[in-house]
């Protein structure tokens, strides 16, 4: 089942045109990967699902609907939840309540509710801390729970992110650049984690700069140029295409110099 | 009368004034972590709780005219975040100060068609203008308390709303990155309207408590309006908490400047002291000297 449906996407600030007519498809329960170099449009793209960019042309379907028109709050209530590339989080509130607030979309009490604290709505309160302390756990920081999020390292300011996008109990799930700033170690789990997360129904696109990390977990990768989508298929598919070893290599640059190459390779190590 | 009990005197009155300022600070906090924008039209909340009070006091028993004020001015605060605010969010935070400073005039100029230029004021809540109640020998109105208590409880209530419930968290979310938290299913804009409306509500409290004591009048909102601003910005914008000690500090120097310099002098040494405080501490007594995180809660 088509979960989400790009079509003729496009984006230009100014003269630039960031995203032009862009489409593909992101199937149920598969984790997708979008790369591309730096300045390809990948970003644009996810601002403009998530809802903080409109898109000039084309619509974006997300089981079906037409949600180019809503609100990023409004997508989030649908089902689509995100991270950043530098984690956005509440930096004086608790790793707790950071986590909280993402489960506010699944919650029936409106203010009226909450100053008069009714026995339902302190229930309410209950189960939203368990849930979130239970997404805390997921991603393995229940140590960290109480501790202001501003006093996190950069690895465990994007797990609490990453915590509080599945709070809001999300169906599809967009990283952007989960691993930069990781290390090795750090990539692994995450790769590890983000399978974990797909098992339990999520569907997920990513972007990320790691190939390592994209052709293990990815099962369908998406190549942008330019704002263009150049090539999209499995991982070893893409690998072989030769539009996309001429973009990250240069074109009659098969043999580039050797660290030039080694730090955009495409093949697994 | 002993110099300790003239020193408590003023004391006590300076709290009272200080409280009010407080009130006015806390709502000058509020819209300005929700939205950024500075509400010059704050004190005319004060003012139109108390006059709104006034008015419904002919009509129904006090608690019903002030519950009724608050609630009035709440709805007021709210429609103005929509019809002014909302539509203009996506101009220059300036734009929206100035809107506030001419919507201050405007309020004022409705006031005085609608009642007129007459100060009037709410009967004290217990006893009248002679009761008084002794503490450690100083004498203080009834009044004072009913103000005291007023804005402690509101303080009180203000601070678990912030921090133990669904929407204050929501509220504190947006302050701190509306751009995540709209991404975590926030509605921000609605955000935005239940600050003012929270605000104007504190203000029109404030105004009701404290019309016994300082008479309301048209114009009698544009004063507070500037003391509050004062005292936000002595305790350090965009804490409340804070706001409240800024507030107090105000209404303190005040009091006992009245007792040893002119009563002409009575404003000159609230904002001399706001003045030497800003050139040591630039971001206010409470505030972080970063800049960073200048609106979160």
């Amino acid at each position: 089942m088509k979960l989400l449906e790009v079509l003729n996407a496009r984006r230009s600030f100014g003269g630039l045109v960031a995203v032009d007519q862009v489409s593909f498809s992101v199937f149920s329960g598969q984790i997708k990967a979008m790369i591309g170099p730096n300045g390809a449009g990948k970003t644009t793209l996810f601002n403009i699902i998530s809802g903080l960019l409109p898109t000039e042309t084309g619509k974006i379907l997300f089981k079906g609907k037409n949600i180019h028109r809503l609100k990023p709050f409004q997508i989030a209530h649908a089902g689509i939840s995100r991270t950043f590339q530098n984690p956005s989080l509440f930096l004086k509130m608790s790793v707790l309540e950071n986590v909280m607030v993402g489960r506010h979309s699944r919650t029936r009490w409106g203010f009226i509710g909450c100053g008069l604290r009714f026995p339902g709505q302190i229930r309410e309160e209950k189960h939203i801390q368990e849930a979130a302390l239970e997404q805390i756990a997921y991603v393995g920081l229940e140590h960290l729970a109480d501790s202001p999020a501003g006093s996190l390292g950069f690895g465990q300011r994007r797990m609490v992110e990453l915590a509080r996008a599945l709070a809001t109990e999300p169906e599809l799930l967009l990283l952007d650049e989960p691993a930069s700033g990781l290390n090795p170690k750090e990539t692994e789990d995450l790769g590890l984690l983000i399978r974990k997360i797909r098992d339990t129904g999520v569907t997920i696109l990513l972007v990320e700069h790691d190939m390592s990390l994209v052709m293990d977990i990815s099962d369908d990768v998406l190549v942008l140029h330019n704002g263009s989508v150049i090539a999209e298929g499995t991982p070893s598919a893409v690998q072989d295409d030769q539009k996309v070893i001429s973009v990250y290599l240069g074109k009659g640059l098969a043999h580039a110099a050797p660290g030039e190459k080694s730090s955009m390779r495409l093949r697994r190590p | 009368m002993g110099s300790e009990i003239l020193i408590l005197q003023y004391l006590l009155s300076g709290i009272t004034k200080g409280s009010i300022y407080a009130m006015v600070a806390i709502g000058f906090n509020l819209i300005f972590s929700a939205t950024g924008v500075l509400n010059f039209a704050q004190g005319e909340f004060v003012m139109l709780g108390g006059m709104i009070a006034v008015t419904l006091s002919f009509y129904f028993p006090l608690p019903v005219a002030v519950a009724g004020a608050v609630v009035i001015v709440a709805c007021i605060g709210c429609l103005l975040e929509l019809l002014f605010f909302r539509p203009l969010r996506h101009h220059s935070i300036l734009h929206m100060i100035i809107i506030t400073i001419g919507l201050s005039i405007v309020i004022q100029e409705a006031a005085l068609h609608i009642w007129d230029e007459k100060v009037r004021s709410l009967p004290y809540f217990t006893g009248n203008e002679i009761s008084s109640v002794k503490i450690y020998g100083a004498a203080i109105s009834p009044q004072v308390l009913w103000v005291l208590g007023t804005i402690t409880v509101s303080v009180i209530l203000l601070h678990i709303f912030l921090r133990y419930t669904l929407q204050g968290r929501a509220m504190r979310a947006c302050s701190s990155n509306p751009e995540a938290a709209m991404l975590a299913g926030i509605n921000i804009s609605n955000m935005r309207t239940l600050a003012f409306g929270l605000s104007a509500a504190l203000g029109a409290l404030g105004g009701c408590v404290i019309s016994p004591i300082t008479m309301t009048q048209y114009e009698a909102g544009a004063p507070l309006a500037i003391k509050g601003f004062a005292a936000a910005i002595l305790g350090g914008l965009g804490n409340p908490m804070a706001a409240v000690a800024g507030g107090l500090l105000i209404g303190i120097i005040e009091a006992f400047s009245v007792s040893k310099l002119p009563a002409a002098y009575n404003d000159v040494s609230a904002f001399a002291i706001l003045l030497l405080v800003l050139f040591i501490r630039p971001h206010g007594l409470f505030g972080s000297p970063s800049g960073q995180g200048v609106r979160e809660f």
